[in-house]
């Protein structure tokens, strides 16, 4: 344990001499309280619960192998990676230009990061609300296409998968631009300079200079959305219809039916997506501190 | 000259599909009318005194706010000295530590509901205030273990050495050099434990049962069955009050940056 200490500790504490044994034992008593706490009360349910999908009544792998033929589990399952698919796509097309002019803009910089904190900041509960509001049978979108005579009859809009694409990106936006704007700032500008004044038209910069530089911050974007995105629960409920079942949805339904095994099993599914998913992306270059920046 | 118009325009799109959703929320909010339209056909506070004249509403605001104050205080302790104590952990146990402490961030927010739900059931702890304090601060002690290791890495350790070297006990150097240094992460990472719990919905739709009632499981509980303009003043409110604290965190942070050039 010493190598990590002696880097940080004059070489007399260091060497363990005049009695002074605090910082060798300190950090695991200062680590162990938050460890102890979130061990009992986090780490061993949902280990426990978890563990119902192989352990009921007894050591079983079957329900893992009926899987396969379950057509609700795939129906969901396809649904809920289809979704995130679209919603990661849809967010980089339309969070990289943010990103971009966030960095960019001078004197309008303020107002273009307040815009991208103010939903940031809003939970997503209120936020899947406000699209009730807006495209409700008389939400507000409808109620302006009908005076303004280009619809007959109200469209339906709330409880189709549309609203959940349209919602979830409206959500998860920040998560992408925030990420990207941050590798945009650590660019030194003089690389761009460089590239203009050696003859590239601005789009060749950007191309061949700026974009493969916030590449890193791409991944992480991406990589937050998506797994965000595959654990949806509220907003789906709150604006999809009956065929925009997520995973996250069907656990809850059998919870709710006392299926504990079959949610466990579910749980299992949608964890080991999250991780595969991680674990891909951490083979990229430059993206071991993806999950360092402050999501939320 | 064009381009730049055009993109300064698309970049300008973005942001109203951005911001829209809320500001018509917040202009609802102030609706005469008594069911949610928009524009609203006159100016009130009707909906802001359906809110404050509701004791369910209340009371749910209440024990919401006292739930995430209690998650801040537990979070904020648990995570700053484990933040402090992480740093300095053989590399191992490190790793292994750090994983378990961020995990809540990966794990889908279903699996550890359920998981709670499942072993709080046994103990009594569906329906109670404590039951969601100490889910929530599983939820929340990331957050502040991130803010407070970020405020760590920018520390300067030899001014810890200086103050130890120069005879000050390791407590005395924590109380006054550590934590003046780190105080802009630990009162980040306490906003973040704050707005974790107070934003909260999922957990508490197993653990608030019909004795713990939060504000986001009252306005779930209002939204299963109709648009009720109410939540337009509920969430305008909630809206405001987070902005209130991020401005006072970044007041208090920008004071606190001052200590970080000696």
């Amino acid at each position: 344990m010493s190598e990590g200490l002696a880097a940080t500790l004059p070489a007399s504490v260091a060497r363990g001499g005049a009695g002074f044994t605090w910082p060798r034992v300190g950090p695991l008593l200062l680590v162990a309280p938050l460890l102890v706490f979130m061990v009992v009360l986090y780490a061993i349910p949902v280990t426990a619960m978890l563990l119902r999908s192989v352990a009921e009544p007894a050591w079983t792998l079957s329900r893992y192998a009926a899987l396969p033929d379950d057509s609700v589990f795939i129906n969901v399952f396809v649904n809920t990676l289809r979704t995130a698919v679209t919603v990661t796509v849809a967010t980089l097309l339309l969070g990289y230009p943010v990103a971009l002019g966030l960095v960019r803009a001078r004197r309008m910089a303020g107002l273009v990061l307040a815009v991208v904190l103010l939903p940031f900041w809003t939970s997503i509960l209120v936020r899947s609300y406000a699209w009730m509001v807006l495209l409700g049978r008389h939400g507000v979108i409808n109620e302006a296409l009908l005076s303004a005579d280009l619809i007959d009859r109200p469209l339906r809009m709330l409880n189709t998968s549309i609203a959940v694409h349209v919602a979830m990106i409206h959500i998860l936006l920040p998560y992408m631009i925030l990420p990207i704007a941050n590798a945009l700032r650590q660019i030194d500008p003089s690389l761009a300079r460089a590239a203009s004044g050696l003859g590239a038209r601005p789009f060749a910069a950007f191309r061949q200079v700026i974009l493969p530089l916030s590449m890193p911050g791409v991944a992480a974007g991406v990589l937050l959305v998506f797994v965000l995105s595959l654990g949806f629960y509220v907003t789906p409920v709150l604006v999809g219809g009956a065929r925009d079942t997520t995973l996250s949805m069907l656990i809850a339904q059998q919870v709710d039916q006392l299926n504990w095994a079959y949610a466990a099993t579910l749980s299992v599914v949608l964890l080991g997506t999250a991780l595969v998913v991680i674990a891909v992306f951490q083979r990229l270059p430059g993206m071991g501190s993806a999950f360092r920046i402050n999501m939320r | 000259m064009i381009r730049r118009g055009l993109s300064a325009t698309v970049v300008g799109l973005i942001l109203v599909f951005l911001a829209a959703p809320i500001v018509v929320v917040m202009i609802a909010s102030f609706s005469s009318a008594s069911y949610l339209t928009f524009p609203p056909p006159g100016f009130g506070l009707r909906w802001y005194r359906e809110y404050f004249g509701s004791a369910t509403w209340i009371d749910a605001t209440v024990l919401s706010v006292v739930v995430a104050a209690a998650v801040v205080v537990l979070s904020t302790v648990l995570g700053t000295l484990a933040a402090l104590g992480l740093s300095k952990l053989p590399r191992a146990l490190r790793a292994v530590a750090t994983g378990l402490i961020l995990s809540p961030l990966i794990v889908p927010v279903i699996v550890v509901a359920i998981g709670i739900y499942y072993a709080f059931s046994r103990f009594g702890l569906v329906g109670t205030p404590l039951g969601l304090v100490l889910a929530h601060t599983c939820l929340a002690a990331p957050f502040v273990v991130t803010s407070v290791s970020a405020s760590l890495a920018g520390l300067d350790r030899r001014l810890e050495q200086a103050a130890l070297s120069l005879g000050a006990t390791p407590l005395g150097t924590f109380r006054q050099v550590t934590l003046p240094l780190i105080r802009p992460g630990v009162l980040a990472g306490a906003l973040f434990a704050f707005i974790t719990s107070f934003d909260e919905l999922v957990v508490a739709l197993f653990l608030s049962g019909s004795g713990a009632v939060t504000l986001p499981r009252r306005m779930w509980d209002d939204l299963r069955f109709a648009i009720d303009p109410t939540i337009a003043a509920v969430s305008t409110l909630t809206i405001v009050l987070t902005a209130a604290l991020l401005v006072a965190v970044q007041m208090l942070r920008r004071r606190g940056e001052g200590l970080r050039t000696i």
